[in-house]
């Protein structure tokens, strides 16, 4: 029985060899027939991203106003984000966007995640569900909506009156102080629920025995977040940061709504604002591509080291 | 592999960078102009041509004149055809650079008027010089100067109110005083005509508990039209418009400025202001002085409509006082519509623009809703529509018209709502908040 297989598994290689014997070169050969397969999506991929990338590179060597013919400016578009305020200022106020719309909502979507697995809440679909809801609204809408909670009689300050704690109520996006931050808590809300959803998926793959394992040990809580939960969920709190760090260096709806200008002394300035006002308002193409640039490079070299970090156990 | 790749990118750079810079050099020819006997009066003449007309007149009333007026042109002129292509305002801002450098230009655009629009297109050639064409059809005598040189730059592009004609609007603005009918007989108060009632009538607001003045600053905008408001009661027309324009030697050190920077801080600090207006959007603000919050509304006469369908006949409008014997009013016009210097049918694209801005065009205007830019006094309108044609009638009539603030440089806009901004939030003393407005005007006026 086992030789009969055998031999007609040998004798079905041979006749795959026999037919194949026409081409004299092995299979897959030559390589490069490989990139034809590429080429398709290497064409859109180079039109309308390496081509765009390349040209905004280009004309970030130049003073451009848009019209008239552009005089060569060498790096001095490049020079200017870091000698100038308003460029280098919209670059710390992404800093700390940053860290509200990635590392609070990872932080957050840890701790809940862990949470929504360990009790195993009733109707889970549900709450995963309402905390996703802010990705699938569009940003404009989440922005009018903010702007009208913030407001001045808005439902913030009503519900700080209510609970006794005038002192507090402001201008929450009127003031130079505090619009920064306002605006970066939008950003929590909005990310919360993806890093959630993403961290809730990772913990779902973890193999009970290792729960058990790990509670026969006798890990409490913290211990079992530690030893079992964190490792596991490296990749997925990679692929989190990566999103949420990328969303916010490209914040512009959210500001550019809830904070027209720049916002109050232009605390909220943020780059991509900077491209938008350089090379539509202001009429500096080559500042406005050198900005864009930058921050492609930003984003290029925070996801290599996020991949690099989380994905070094492979 | 790797390196293949990195010889690929390097090809492709090569193959996008080639020594030249970005942009066309069209700015060394002019766009040519023939005198205007050699215009061609008669759009029947000119045989089959398609017109191609870029506007931003999409908002309710606007829209309806528009299409009203494009069809009667069509309707009169059966072998000229017209290809609208209507934008929002910013999304014509934002492509009109991009569409009068193409090849497929088009005949007849809307360009807001300030330095960075229709200054740079002028400088680089793009757009065509109209006086020819307002001497065959007699532009100078139908419309106010004030109103014709908001329309106008030099070669350079860096001097507004100056040098040739470049396009030509249909609509006007006035910033003013919205009132509360209501609210003023509640308060036993009669409209305000000198800068002293309007000074006792926010006081007597303010004690009986009502807000005198609705005021959302959010998108800023608004704070530039309260500051010209308030530059209104100490200046004059002439050295307001000379700052507005960003005329050589126009200083914002003068006492009148001070003072009105002040006065802006008064109201401010008296609590006459909306709490919280940092927070406040423009929207948000008139809509709450239409349901009845706010004694008075500085703002523009865009808000004529909605007011009037809120309010009904409980709103009024009021010019500023004057100054002494001075009076001088906030205002401009809509945006005005230029010849592109491509197009093929530049005597078709100067009849269309002559129909759309006819006496008969204004009485389609009025009707609409609009304020009609010329003739205003003679339309026919009620309530608060009345008041502001008249009003209108009485600025241009009187020379009182001061251009906005922001026209004087590419960055006036950012600089002076920023500043004011900044000047309520009590982060700008008022000698700060003058000087920044000084070195904005002395980077932008003399090249840039």
């Amino acid at each position: 029985m086992s030789r009969t297989l055998t031999t007609s598994t040998t004798s079905s290689t041979a006749t795959r060899r026999n037919k194949a014997a026409p081409s004299t070169t092995p299979p897959g050969e030559p390589r490069r027939v490989g990139y034809l397969y590429l080429l398709p999506a290497l064409l859109v991929y180079g039109v309308f991203l390496l081509f765009p990338l390349l040209h905004s590179g280009w004309l970030s060597l130049y003073e451009w106003d848009g019209l008239s013919v552009g005089t060569w400016a060498g790096l001095d578009n490049y020079v200017g984000i870091f000698t100038e305020e308003g460029a280098l200022a919209s670059f710390g106020h992404v800093g700390v966007l940053v860290v509200f719309f990635a590392v609070i909502p990872v932080c957050i979507g840890l701790v809940l995640a862990t949470a929504l697995h360990r009790i195993r809440v009733r109707g889970l679909p549900f709450f995963r569900t309402s905390l996703f809801l802010p990705q699938v609204i569009a940003m404009v809408v989440v922005a009018v909506a903010w702007q009208q909670i913030y407001a001045p009689d808005g439902a913030l300050n009503e519900a700080l009156r209510f609970i006794g704690l005038d002192g507090i109520t402001r201008t929450w996006l009127g003031d130079s102080g505090t619009a920064l931050f306002a605006v970066g808590a939008v950003g929590t809300w909005v990310q919360t629920g993806l890093v959630v959803v993403l961290m809730l998926g990772g913990i779902g793959k973890i193999s009970d025995e290792l729960f058990d394992a790990a509670r026969l040990d006798g890990a409490g809580v913290v211990w079992e977040f530690r030893a079992v939960i964190l490792p596991a969920l490296r990749k997925e709190i990679g692929v989190a940061l990566t999103l949420t760090v990328i969303a916010a260096l490209r914040t512009f709806d959210l500001v550019y709504m809830m904070t027209p200008q720049g916002g109050p002394g232009g605390s909220t300035t943020v780059p991509s604002y900077e491209v938008y006002y350089q090379a539509f308002r202001a009429g500096e193409v080559g500042s406005a591509a050198a900005i864009g640039v930058v921050i492609t490079l930003l984003a290029f070299g925070i996801t290599f080291l996020i991949t690099r970090i989380t994905g070094r156990e492979r | 592999m790797r390196n293949r790749s990195i010889a690929a990118f390097a090809a492709l750079a090569l193959f996008v960078i080639p020594a030249c810079a970005p942009g066309s050099d069209s700015a060394s020819d002019r766009p040519e102009e023939k005198p205007a006997s050699e215009v061609q009066t008669d759009p029947a003449e000119l045989g089959d041509v398609t017109l191609t007309v870029w506007d931003q007149e999409v908002r309710g009333g606007q829209e309806e004149q528009i299409t009203k007026l494009n069809k009667a042109f069509e309707r009169e002129y059966p072998n000229i055809e017209i290809n609208r292509v209507p934008r929002s305002f910013d999304d014509l801002r934002n492509t009109s650079k991009l569409g009068l450098t193409g090849n497929e230009a088009p005949d007849v655009l809307q360009v807001n008027n300030g330095k960075q629009d229709m200054g740079s297109f002028v400088e680089a050639g793009l757009l065509q010089p109209l006086d020819s064409y307002a001497e065959a059809y007699g532009w100078g005598e139908r419309f106010s100067d004030s109103v014709l040189r908001l329309s106008k730059y030099p070669d350079s592009g860096d001097q507004i109110g100056e040098g040739k004609l470049y396009g030509l609007p249909q609509t006007a603005e006035l910033v003013g005083i919205f009132y509360n009918k209501e609210k003023l007989a509640e308060l036993d108060l009669e409209p305000p005509k000198t800068w002293r009632e309007f000074d006792a009538a926010l006081e007597k607001a303010r004690s009986a508990g009502e807000l005198p003045i609705q005021f959302g600053n959010l998108e800023k905008t608004p704070g530039i039209f309260l500051f010209s408001f308030a530059m209104h009661r100490f200046g004059d027309p002439q050295t307001e418009s000379e700052l507005a324009l960003g005329a050589p030697g126009a200083t914002w050190d003068t006492d009148a400025n001070r003072k009105a920077a002040r006065q802006l801080l008064d109201w401010a600090d008296a609590n006459y202001l909306t709490r919280g207006f940092s927070g406040v959007t423009e929207d948000d603000a008139w809509e709450k002085f239409a349901s009845g919050t706010g004694v008075f509304h500085v703002s523009g006469t865009w808000l004529t409509a909605d007011l009037q369908e809120a309010m009904g006949e409980n709103v009024g409008f009021l010019l500023p006082p004057p100054n002494n014997d001075q009076s001088s009013v906030t205002g401009g016009t809509g945006l005005p519509f230029a010849i592109s210097a491509k197009s093929q049918n530049q005597d078709a694209a100067a009849a269309y623009i002559e129909f759309i801005t006819s006496a008969e065009a204004m009485k389609v205007l009025a009707e609409t809703g609009n304020l009609p830019v010329n003739e205003a006094g003679s339309q026919g309108a009620k309530g608060l529509q009345r008041q502001v044609f008249d009003a209108w009638q009485q600025t241009t009539g009187s020379e009182s018209l001061v251009p906005y603030l922001d026209y004087a440089t590419g960055s006036a806009f950012e600089t002076i709502t920023g500043g004011v901004e900044q000047l309520l939030s009590k982060q700008l003393e008022v000698p700060a908040f003058l000087e920044k407005l000084q070195k904005d005007l002395d980077s932008g006026s003399g090249g840039n």
